[in-house]
């Protein structure tokens, strides 16, 4: 009875509180008031199911059959748990920057932008909560919707042309390709529950195997594994935000979460591992992994950077799933939440920058990290985090992919994460350089300090996060524990 | 005693209310009286849903005069769907039909287009009970004769050309058909449906029976606008009144597509070897192109109206690909999706009715801005628009499931027809979004009045609209369940 209220009431905070705001959105003060209560409540219910599933609870909510033995439903099982804890956390930390960044900049439409933000984190909840395709699917596509006006915020000719991309990769990707491996599973098995060791053992071999697995891998285009990843970078155009917990968390990590989810729960880990269909996925995650590396290496605008680094660290996570070693299992959950923390603390320097001095080009960016110490000092340690320099979440993450790699030989693997990180260092490490030790070349010709008070608050916190979760993994490990070891 | 005169209350309220309203003083009380006719003919369509939901057949004998001596109305799960359709569209359309109406038509006339609506309605109503050959045709007539006045009656010149052709062509489609039904009408000397689908199977010679199977297809496929018989729809759609276009956008194609399934599955699929093979190779090309093609004209169209012409032109491709399958599931599928369509089709054209009532005119270029001038119609468009493509959680999505999951029963032939409807809904996404941009992403001229929202009296049922394709897209059991029976019915003479 009570696992029904909590699953309800994550499903029902976001939802109310999206109505509320639109309602309030007159009152700035109320609405932002009400915003932030909202995602603490949130959080609370969120991390009150953490220490059951742990214990090995598996709480439910069931709702009614939407098709025979396909039920609007709900379960959260370990990876769902992680996958909504993190963004409930992140959601209360980016609610706080949120409100300094769309004051500070003078955003128009705050109250639409923070309603559609609620709704964002609702479809969220979902995809982590489904305990079916259908339900997941269902919830995907309220993301996808519920982004896009969030995307093309600005109303201008430029983000009517990105808004278009977006919503074209994203919505065509999923009704070409993921939706019909949905209803072809459906069709194979007569169900469509996540079930651990997979539903698919037996209803398929062979070629077929391999394909069903394509149709997956990029017909969920929210992981961005190429060619299917340009709705990330035309995302951009979105307030920074938006950007921050939507396009470096909630939405980017609902893709990567989903097939994850696919390849462990519906086709099962020891069938496609068996099965040798799944081997293509390595090289093709890698060269993801590459190749958006080395086109970040060569953008001039911050957050475009930032959003090819996210292609490419989203691809360590398909890849680590890939390679179907329990341990890189692991590193694909922890990398999950690694680069979110680092991502969100990159992506709030960016917006922090962009408020104070409306600078949005890496080379700009001389000297500015004297003005800023905080805003770049964050920006410093989620660098680092991207390249896996210890004592930073991303470290702990990459060395169980690489055990995990190793473990099986899996030398393609290996060699990506190798030159991956050279290349992140590449990019990353010049613009720290640049805030740091380069004099400003001409006064700015805003005469500015850090940004307000909200932001900084935000990026301490997320940048803590980076450096506390390089010691206090534990949980999460333990938490995900029973599902990589089912393997013998 | 009443509920059993149910099944003939469709057909003679509406009838005997036209030359009422005909006779109505003005304006208002025509309106009410087709309004109110409406509404009971919905009622009655629920009850006679309900009755056969379990599966039952109700047949009753018209002045008590047994069939197939005696003129059969006949009731099942099929019949009832589309009475459902059909009375739900009449009355939905005619509860948002005053303003709009008030806009295009004289005050002195809309007595009588109200008396012909009611005709229509009457007639459509018949068409879906009616038991035999020759009284579908009768009702057709008067159904088709009804449309041209209703059509007519549009605000601009172009009404008058859309209906002539809409008239020549549907004349053309009846006439085929008698001579279809005719045809059989001599080998048998019958002409109740069900007693001449146990005729035929002993009928002398089948070479008329052919003949007849051709005329009747094609003569519906002309009436039902399948690809490429469709060149009249859009115009008809386009030049009519509002109001008129949301009822007979919803209900009208749809009707004949009904009577093309009864005959092809029933009639002629029963006597005639190998004839749900020649319907299917037939059909589904023009089904599959019918998809394509409509889609793709409608992605190019300038005006509102006719890009949703097209767009119908494009599902009813659907409906018949399901039907070509020539299995239950592929049946249900496109039973599931008249139902579906007709709500999904029937809401578009009313937040449309509303769009052209404040902005006065249905061109994509006057819909600029109109995301912030009418901020509630173009958001119950956009959702509207959403079930069209399929997404998820609306009704348009069960369709596609469904119809997806029939064609995956086909093996490698289903993958290709699988293809070809994932195709045709990116591009239905592709010509909403153009509506979505526009009314969204461009500022409205300056010279316009100040914004101002839809009358109540559309914007309520269109939300209504909206609501219904939600219910029915997270629980679709009512329309799953009759149009399950239909597919069985359909099915029964291939056992």
């Amino acid at each position: 009875m009570t696992d029904r209220f909590i699953l309800s009431a994550i499903l029902l905070i976001p939802a109310v509180a999206a109505i509320l705001i639109a309602f309030l959105a007159r009152f700035p003060n109320l609405r932002d008031g009400l915003g932030l209560i909202a995602a603490f409540a949130l959080t609370i219910m969120v991390w009150c199911l953490l220490p059951g599933v742990m214990a090995g609870d598996r709480p439910q909510l069931i709702l009614f059959d939407i098709l025979p033995h396909v039920p609007l439903a709900f379960r959260i099982e370990p990876l769902g748990m992680v996958f909504a804890a993190l963004a409930s956390l992140l959601w209360i930390i980016s609610t706080i920057y949120s409100i300094g960044y769309m004051r500070g900049n003078k955003e128009a439409h705050q109250g639409r932008f923070f309603a559609l933000f609620a709704v964002a984190l609702f479809a969220v909840m979902g995809v982590a909560m489904a305990s079916n395709l259908l339900t997941l699917f269902i919830f995907y596509e309220v993301l996808t919707l519920s982004t896009y006006p969030l995307v093309t915020h600005k109303g201008d000719a430029n983000s009517m042309r990105s808004g278009r991309v977006y919503f074209g990769v994203l919505i065509g990707a999923s009704i070409g390709l993921f939706l019909p491996a949905i209803i072809w599973t459906y069709s194979l098995t007569g169900t469509l529950d996540f079930q651990s060791g997979g539903i698919l053992d037996g209803h398929i071999a062979g070629p077929a195997l391999g394909l069903m697995l394509g149709l997956y891998v990029f017909g969920v285009a929210k992981a961005a594994v190429m060619p299917f990843h340009k709705w990330l970078p035309a995302a951009m155009v979105a307030p920074t935000p938006v950007s921050a917990l939507l396009h470096a968390v909630a939405v980017v990590k609902a893709g990567v979460f989903t097939i994850t989810k696919v390849i462990i729960l519906i086709f099962g880990y020891d069938f496609l591992f068996n099965s040798g269909m799944g081997s293509w996925l390595v090289p093709v995650a890698a060269f993801t992994i590459i190749a958006a590396s080395l086109v970040a290496l060569q953008q001039t605008n911050l957050k475009r950077m930032l959003a090819y680094s996210t292609i490419s660290q989203l691809s360590y996570i398909v890849m680590a799933t890939a390679i179907l070693a329990p341990l890189s299992q692991i590193a694909a959950i922890l990398h999950i939440v690694a680069h979110a923390f680092g991502k969100i603390t990159l992506f709030f320097a960016a917006g922090s920058i962009y408020t104070a001095s409306k600078k949005t080009e890496i080379t700009q960016l001389n000297g500015i990290g004297l003005r800023m110490p905080i805003t770049m000092g964050a920006f410093a340690i989620g660098a680092l985090s991207m390249i896996g320099v210890p004592p930073t979440a991303g470290f702990v993450s990459k060395w169980y992919l690489l055990s995990g790699a190793f473990a099986v030989e899996n030398y393609i693997a290996i060699g990506t994460v190798v030159l991956s990180t050279a290349l992140n260092a590449g990019y990353f490490l010049p613009i720290i350089f640049r805030a740091f030790f380069r004099a400003e070349d001409v006064p700015p010709p805003l005469d500015h300090k850090e940004a307000n008070v909200p932001i900084r608050i935000a990026l301490i916190a997320t940048s803590l996060l980076v450096l506390v979760f390089f010691v206090f993994n534990g949980p999460v490990i333990d938490l995900v524990m029973p599902i990589v070891e089912m393997r013998p | 005693m009443l509920a059993a005169q149910f099944p003939v209350f469709p057909v003679i309220i509406p009838l005997l209310s036209a030359p009422l309203a005909a006779l109505m003083p003005n304006r208002l009380l025509a309106w009410l009286l087709a309004l109110a006719v409406s509404l009971v003919v919905f009622v009655t369509a629920i009850f006679l849903a309900i009755s056969v939901y379990d599966g039952t057949i109700i047949s009753y004998a018209v002045g008590g005069w047994v069939a197939p001596y005696g003129i059969e109305v006949r009731i099942d799960a099929f019949s009832a769907l589309m009475l459902l359709v059909v009375s739900g569209a009449s009355t939905l359309a005619l509860l948002t039909a005053k303003p709009s109406i008030d806009q295009d038509i004289a005050a002195d006339r809309q007595p009588l287009f109200y008396a012909a609506w009611l005709l229509a309605l009457a007639a459509y109503g018949g068409i879906a009970v009616a038991g035999d050959a020759f009284n579908i045709f009768v009702f057709m007539e008067i159904s088709s004769l009804a449309s041209y006045v209703l059509i007519a009656n549009g605000p601009h010149r172009g009404a008058l050309p859309a209906t002539f052709k809409y008239l020549v062509m549907g004349t053309v489609g009846a006439s085929f058909y008698l001579i279809g039904v005719g045809l059989v009408y001599m080998m048998t000397g019958t002409l109740n449906l069900a007693d001449l689908s146990q005729r035929l199977m002993n009928a002398p010679h089948l070479h008329p029976v052919m003949l007849a199977a051709a005329f009747v297809t094609i003569g519906l496929a002309l009436k039902a606008a399948i690809f490429p018989l469709h060149v009249w729809m859009p115009n008809a759609y386009a030049k009519a009144p509002s109001a008129v276009a949301v009822f007979l956008a919803a209900s009208a194609t749809k009707v004949m597509l009904y009577v093309l399934f009864r005959f092809d599955f029933l009639v002629f699929g029963g006597a005639l070897a190998l004839h749900d093979l020649h319907f299917a190779s037939f059909l589904m090309p023009l089904a599959l192109l019918a998809m394509i093609i409509g889609s793709a004209v409608a992605m190019r169209e300038q005006n509102i109206k006719r890009m949703m012409g097209y767009s119908s032109v494009a599902q009813l491709g659907y409906i018949l690909l399901g039907a070509t399958l020539l299995s239950t599931a592929g049946l249900t599928a496109a039973v599931v999706h008249m139902f579906n369509h007709a709500m999904i089709k029937g809401g578009l054209f009313l937040a449309i009715a509303a769009l052209v009532v404040r902005i006065g005119g249905a061109d994509l270029k006057a819909f600029e801005g109109a995301g912030r001038r009418m901020p509630w119609t173009m958001a119950g468009f956009v959702f509207l628009g959403m079930s069209l493509v399929g997404v998820p959680l609306t009704a348009g999505f069960i369709s596609k499931w469904v119809l997806v999951e029939a064609a995956l029963e086909q093996g490698a032939l289903g993958v290709a027809l699988i293809v070809a409807i994932l195709i045709s809904s990116l591009m239905a996404v592709v010509y909403i979004w153009r509506v979505v941009e526009v009314a969204y992403f461009r500022a409205p001229a300056d010279d316009l009045p100040p914004p101002r929202e839809a009358p109540l009296v559309m914007l309520i049922p269109l939300w209504g609209m909206v609501g219904l394709n939600i219910y029915f897209g997270l629980d679709p059991h009512i329309p799953m369940e009759l149009a399950g029976h239909a597919a069985q019915i359909l099915m029964e003479h291939a056992k």
